[in-house]
């Protein structure tokens, strides 16, 4: 047992998601990666938490690599995406296992902007920090992110926009939260070059985030 | 006279392919087209026939004449008019070697210089008189105190031969700097014509483990100098395989004139075999031509003179085809180097040279600016670019140059530093093999595939084949522009380094067999 939770610290840190990865000195395809190591932790009945827990303990590894300049934005992105294949696969499992979710955070591209290149980074690096990510798309209009918000009982929501013709429309998601009560109960960020702390403060979001490091920082903030 | 007979050829076989500096290796970019290189050369060869060259070196004019030129004695130049047939300069350039080997104090440092392979190595030159020291200063602005910036202020010094060592140490550590050309002018005392040769070498070598070049101020020096490389290269076998030093000769004062002095000591270098850079340097609309064809023409027919000379001399000896065609500033006469038609001109040579596979020694990096700065960067980078795509193997006054050739700053060679290195990555030649675009066929296939469909993942591959550039090395972190802070801080880390200093025991033995060196402590950093 310990040897494959082991070997899916490395292979997080790698940010090998299966065995089509070559890893870092390209001669590892075939070999498995996380998506295959954490298959077998569920096979072999290995506690989901603890397999959970060696995904964030890698996670702090490769955030001191960030750190330290060792690595980059795709090792990063790597490490979160291997993270979030293996909580899709562990996913149906965390009820029994009695593990906390750090709470469903539904993400998307407000209505008449297309763009989702910073809304699937931050995306990545959510699901990989451990958060239960709904990802609902781009071009999304203010009703269906308010019903998503509430089918999922979400505990925070991700707006982006890339457009300064379409960041008003995070004003509208708000205004109909507000109107439907739910408002208080869930933590809005904003992302996307248009937008600034002044635009989040000025239509009543929660926070600007300017990247998805930004975005994981406040959340830990917004936890404690 | 120690005579280093095949000294390339020897060089080029005793050397591990494996071991040289990589340089950028380019797919060049023509500027003129084959018909166009046959009629510069053939304008050439019958300048070099008529109206012929203006010799003032009697020994050169008995090389010419034993050679098959024609000879007249001008009685009012007190000079001799050599006209030289074609035949005699396309046999001189069969016989010029088209690799040349240039060697290193540390051997991974070598340079292999391949005419038909434009591998591209930049270097350092000329030799300046002013040192250009900068510091950074804290300025405040008058209607605002809450406004602040910090901006760099320049003194100027007086090249020394500590000085000239701080350059080598630093351009030593220079990831770009593939060779060093001696760039500050030695003016302490105790500094003479007789001496000045040892001194320059020595301070260059003592601190650099690339390839050393300089002209030679005093043929009477050239044997010290090279007993010096001997030393360094420990031992006569080791400078012939490894020939750390070669030396710069423009004996051609333009138009068409072949000076006594530098001539004479273009004769004695290649007699002994040593790697040479015949360089000219006409000024187009003074001592040349302002016109490129003229210009071209001009340059291209006073390089193959000297070549003439050299394989007339010692057949075979390695020599370097040196273009530093320049054109006037027409409100001052002086050199203009920022002018697009100094691109022109150099970028032309380039190829006559690859056209007669002789490997080029070339002109980038230099402009007319006088202090670091958007002109300065501006009128270099574009030179840097141009002059590299064009294929020339080994590109001088490329580090730190300014206000044309006056001016050495150490600063500016660290900003030319980051800015080659942006050369370099742009100038990378594509791989696109079949094998590769299949895998990137697939890698789009899994992407699409995916959730996120971001490429980011696959990155990492890439950076590992080497196709994913570096960002600008001196960008700052913060919203300010902070490239001149980083540049300064880079120069005082280097600074505080002891650099790849001579053992004590080689220092020994130099002062011991060279004379004329000045008291060590003037070598201390």
């Amino acid at each position: 047992m310990e040897e494959i939770i082991k070997e899916i610290k490395e292979n997080v840190i790698m940010g090998r998601v299966d065995s089509s990865d070559e890893g870092f000195d390209g001669n590892m395809e075939g070999k498995p990666g996380v998506s295959e190591l954490v298959r077998d932790t569920i096979k072999e009945d290995i506690p989901v938490k603890q397999v959970i827990d060696s995904l964030s303990e890698a996670m702090v590894v490769v955030g001191q690599k960030y750190d330290s300049g060792e690595y980059l934005i795709p090792d990063m992105l790597a490490s979160a995406e291997s993270v979030g294949a293996a909580m899709d696969i562990l996913e149906p499992h965390l009820i029994d296992a009695d593990v906390e979710s750090k709470g469903v955070f539904v993400i998307a591209t407000v209505k008449g902007d297309l763009h989702d290149i910073g809304k699937n980074i931050v995306a990545t690096m959510l699901k990989g920090a451990g958060y239960e990510v709904k990802d609902i798309g781009t071009g999304i209009n203010t009703e269906k992110i308010v019903e998503a918000i509430e089918r999922y009982d979400a505990k925070f929501v991700g707006l982006s926009a890339l457009l300064t013709t379409t960041m008003i429309e995070m004003q509208s998601v708000i205004e109909l939260m507000e109107s439907k009560g739910i408002r208080s109960k869930v933590k809005v960020l904003i992302g996307g070059a248009p937008v600034s702390s002044e635009f989040a403060k000025k239509i009543g979001a929660d926070a600007y985030c300017k990247d998805a490091f930004h975005a994981i920082d406040t959340l830990k903030a917004m936890e404690t | 006279m120690h005579r280093l007979n095949n000294f390339t050829e020897k060089a080029g076989n005793n050397m591990n392919d494996e071991n040289f500096r990589s340089g950028t290796l380019v797919v060049p970019i023509p500027r003129i087209n084959e018909e166009q290189i046959k009629t510069l050369h053939n304008s050439s060869l019958e300048i070099l026939s008529d109206p012929g060259i203006l010799c003032f070196n009697e020994e050169a004019v008995s090389f010419f004449q034993r050679g098959g030129c024609s000879v007249e004695s001008s009685k009012q130049d007190n000079a001799w008019t050599v006209k030289i047939p074609g035949k005699v300069v396309m046999d001189a350039v069969e016989s010029s070697p088209s690799r040349v080997v240039l060697g290193a104090r540390e051997p991974a440092n070598r340079l292999i210089l391949d005419s038909q392979v434009s591998r591209i190595y930049f270097g350092t030159g000329s030799e300046t008189n002013i040192f250009l020291e900068t510091e950074l200063a804290d300025f405040v602005a008058k209607n605002n105190p809450n406004i602040s910036f910090r901006l760099p202020v320049y003194k100027e010094r007086r090249g020394t031969v500590r000085r000239l060592c701080d350059s080598a140490r630093l351009c030593d550590t220079l990831n770009n700097v593939d060779f060093f050309i001696r760039n500050v002018n030695v003016q302490d005392e105790g500094i003479s014509s007789s001496n000045k040769d040892v001194n320059v070498f020595f301070a260059s070598l003592l601190y650099m483990t690339k390839h050393v070049q300089a002209g030679l101020v005093d043929l009477s020096s050239l044997d010290d100098v090279l007993r010096l490389g001997e030393i360094v290269a420990d031992g006569l076998y080791s400078l012939q395989d490894n020939p750390i030093i070669s030396f710069i000769a423009c004996l051609i004062k333009s138009p068409l004139q072949m000076v006594e002095d530098t001539t004479r000591k273009v004769i004695e270098i290649a007699k002994r075999g040593i790697p040479l850079v015949i360089s000219s340097s006409p000024q187009g609309g003074s001592t040349a031509p302002i016109q490129e064809e003229g210009m071209v023409a001009l340059i291209n027919a006073e390089v193959l003179a000297g070549i003439t000379l050299t394989q007339l001399v010692n057949p075979g000896t390695p020599v370097l085809y040196g273009s530093v065609p320049v054109r006037a500033r027409l409100d001052t006469l002086h050199d203009f180097y920022g002018a697009p038609e100094f691109i022109h001109y150099n970028t032309d040579c380039v190829q006559m040279a690859r056209f007669y596979g002789v490997p080029s020694y070339s002109t980038a990096g230099v402009g007319d600016s006088k202090v670091p700065g958007i002109q300065a960067t501006v009128e270099k980078l574009f030179s840097q670019l141009a002059v590299a795509q064009s294929g020339a193997q080994y590109i001088h006054y490329a580090f730190g140059l300014l206000d044309r050739t006056n001016v050495f700053c150490p600063v500016q060679a660290i900003l030319d530093d980051a800015n080659i290195s942006l050369v370099r990555q742009i100038l990378r030649s594509p791989v696109i093999e079949k094998e590769m675009a299949e895998a990137s066929v697939n890698e789009i296939r899994k992407v699409m595939s995916s959730s996120t469909r971001l490429f980011a993942r696959h990155i990492r591959r890439q950076i590992r084949r080497g196709v994913v550039s570096e960002p600008y090395t001196l960008e700052g972190k913060g919203d300010q522009d902070e490239v001149m802070q980083n540049a300064c801080a880079k120069l005082e880390k280097i600074r505080n380094t002891a650099g790849n200093r001579l053992s004590e025991e080689i220092i020994d033995k130099i002062y011991m067999k060279v004379p004329g060196l000045l008291q060590r402590e003037n070598f201390e950093l």
